[in-house]
């Protein structure tokens, strides 16, 4: 089974954390202002890359935290954990 | 489990041999093409979609100048990977339209493609556990009968004549309170479909090229003009994606976003067994699917892996939890080996629904999102997406399925509505 770093307890087995998807989707500065395929993008449309993917996990058999990640979709390697109010690491 | 020692093992019930009514492996069905210079059709993706695709084009249209490329070898994809349930059991009127469509095609298919594809309608089971469960599979039941698709409702003691080996009692984590029948509902020989869909489309002189793998596109203007590939360029008129779990890597080629998400989805096989289940039994809360193919073997699947992976592999706990429940479900499976565990790459979409029809460039048709449950459509959306390439226009049964539909907010919402959920 695979371990998961969680930036705050440590390495995990990967049971312990769920999914949360692409990391990084702010919520529309103004709402009301977009249109319905502003809306449509924002709602339903995720990046899917083959490769490296920023995303959100949570460890919720732990400390029941949120955490993002940098992993490769191709191999399932982390490649490295950050907390959310990091930026984005620089990946080369 | 133990080994039985010869004196103990059982005298066969049987003398017949799993899987001696199957065809022996044919010699080669068709010629693995160059790629020439330039096609009227080129179709990206050599799986069953991509193949009945093809075979359609020739066939209802006389469309023959059409490249199938392939970037791995020939239904090496999910193709090579389902469990090969087809059925046509879905609640809203949509997507029962285009699963009928398809099984009424299944019904033909062997006589269409002059070889054998053992299509076996044994019927599916679709469980229920809780009393939501019952209302939401009575519901169902109604709306197929509705849509013209067979379905009954069967209490447990009718789900234990269809289906003696599924647990009934009452005592059980999650008892069976009745089911969804299909009869009509059944499997197929995956690998033989696609072999008499390649072949027939090499017949009528479609090129299939393996070891192709697409690179970019050359466009000009919302028109366009050629594939890059591994094997050179190649200029279409008409361009399809069938490309399943890759599609995004394709559709970011060109710049387009589609929702979909594509995550492992993995199945099993079991060692060879005597017959012992009889029909197709899907459960969504159980949470895993399960039929006995041709040559004996139980092949099993549940949901797909959470994260996005397209590693054509998937995580054990998985299937740890996916036998868990099927020995809840089928006490009998508790001593038989698991043989072999894969994974295809499924191309999710927020309403687990398809995603077929214009993209923002002209030429370019899109066929994707079928998520956990493309094998069934093969034929359906073979002819479907034939017609949509030939005339130019969306075939009334994918009509509905328009990538604007989630800007429109025309959804066509099947979650959990048929299948196991995901």
């Amino acid at each position: 089974m695979q371990l998961i770093a969680c930036p705050w307890c440590g390495p995990r087995e990967e049971v312990e954390f769920s999914y949360g998807g692409q990391a990084h989707v702010p919520y529309p500065d103004s709402p009301a202002e977009l249109s319905d395929e502003e809306w449509a993008h924002y709602v339903f449309f995720r990046d899917n890359p083959r490769g490296r993917f920023a995303e959100r996990w949570n460890h919720n058999a732990g400390c029941r935290r949120w955490f993002n990640a940098i992993r490769d979709t191709s191999t399932y390697r982390f490649e490295s954990v950050y907390r959310l109010d990091d930026p984005k690491p620089v990946t080369p | 489990m133990t080994v039985q020692s010869p004196s103990t093992a059982r005298t066969p019930r049987t003398t017949r041999t799993p899987g001696a009514d199957l065809p022996d492996q044919p010699d080669s069905l068709w010629r693995s093409a160059e790629p020439r210079r330039s096609y009227d059709v080129v179709i990206v993706g050599g799986g069953g979609h991509g193949l009945a695709t093809a075979h359609y084009l020739a066939k209802d249209h006389g469309i023959t100048d059409v490249a199938v490329l392939e970037k791995g070898w020939l239904a090496g994809g999910n193709m090579a990977r389902n469990t090969t349930i087809i059925r046509s059991n879905y609640l809203w009127d949509e997507s029962s339209a285009i699963y009928e469509h398809a099984l009424q095609l299944w019904e033909g298919l062997e006589e269409d493609l002059g070889y054998p594809i053992l299509f076996s309608q044994r019927g599916v089971l679709n469980l229920a556990h809780t009393l939501q469960d019952v209302r939401d599979s009575v519901r169902r039941v109604e709306a197929n009968r509705l849509n013209g698709v067979d379905a009954e409702w069967l209490e447990p003691d009718e789900v234990r004549k269809v289906c003696p080996v599924v647990n009934t009692s009452a005592d059980i984590r999650y008892p069976v309170l009745g089911a969804t029948y299909q009869p009509r509902a059944g499997i197929a020989k995956h690998d033989h479909v696609a072999w008499g869909f390649a072949r027939r489309a090499d017949q009528a002189g479609i090129d299939l090229v393996q070891d192709c793998e697409v690179t970019g596109f050359a466009s000009d203007g919302d028109r366009v003009t050629g594939v890059h590939t591994t094997r050179g360029t190649i200029a279409a008129g008409t361009v399809a994606l069938c490309a399943a779990g890759s599609t995004s890597v394709l559709t970011d080629m060109l710049g387009i976003r589609v929702p979909i998400q594509s995550h492992p989805l993995q199945a099993l096989v079991s060692e060879l067994l005597e017959p012992v289940h009889p029909t197709v039994v899907m459960s969504n809360a159980v949470h895993v699917y399960v039929s006995q193919a041709h040559k004996g073997e139980l092949v099993m699947g549940a949901g797909v892996d959470s994260y996005n992976g397209y590693g054509q592999r998937g995580a054990f706990h998985v299937i740890e939890r996916q036998m868990a429940a099927a020995v809840e479900l089928f006490p009998v499976f508790a001593r038989a080996h698991l043989l072999r565990t894969w994974a295809g790459i499924v191309d999710t979409s927020p309403d687990a629904s398809p995603i077929v029809g214009r993209t923002p460039y002209e030429n370019v048709w899109l066929n994707c999102g079928w998520g956990t449950g493309g094998f069934k459509a093969t034929p359906g959306i073979g002819s479907a997406l034939a017609h949509t390439i030939a005339s130019g226009e969306p075939h009334p049964l994918v009509a509905p399925f328009s990538l604007d539909r989630f800007v429109s907010g025309a959804l066509v919402d099947e979650h959990g509505a048929a299948a196991v959920a995901h």
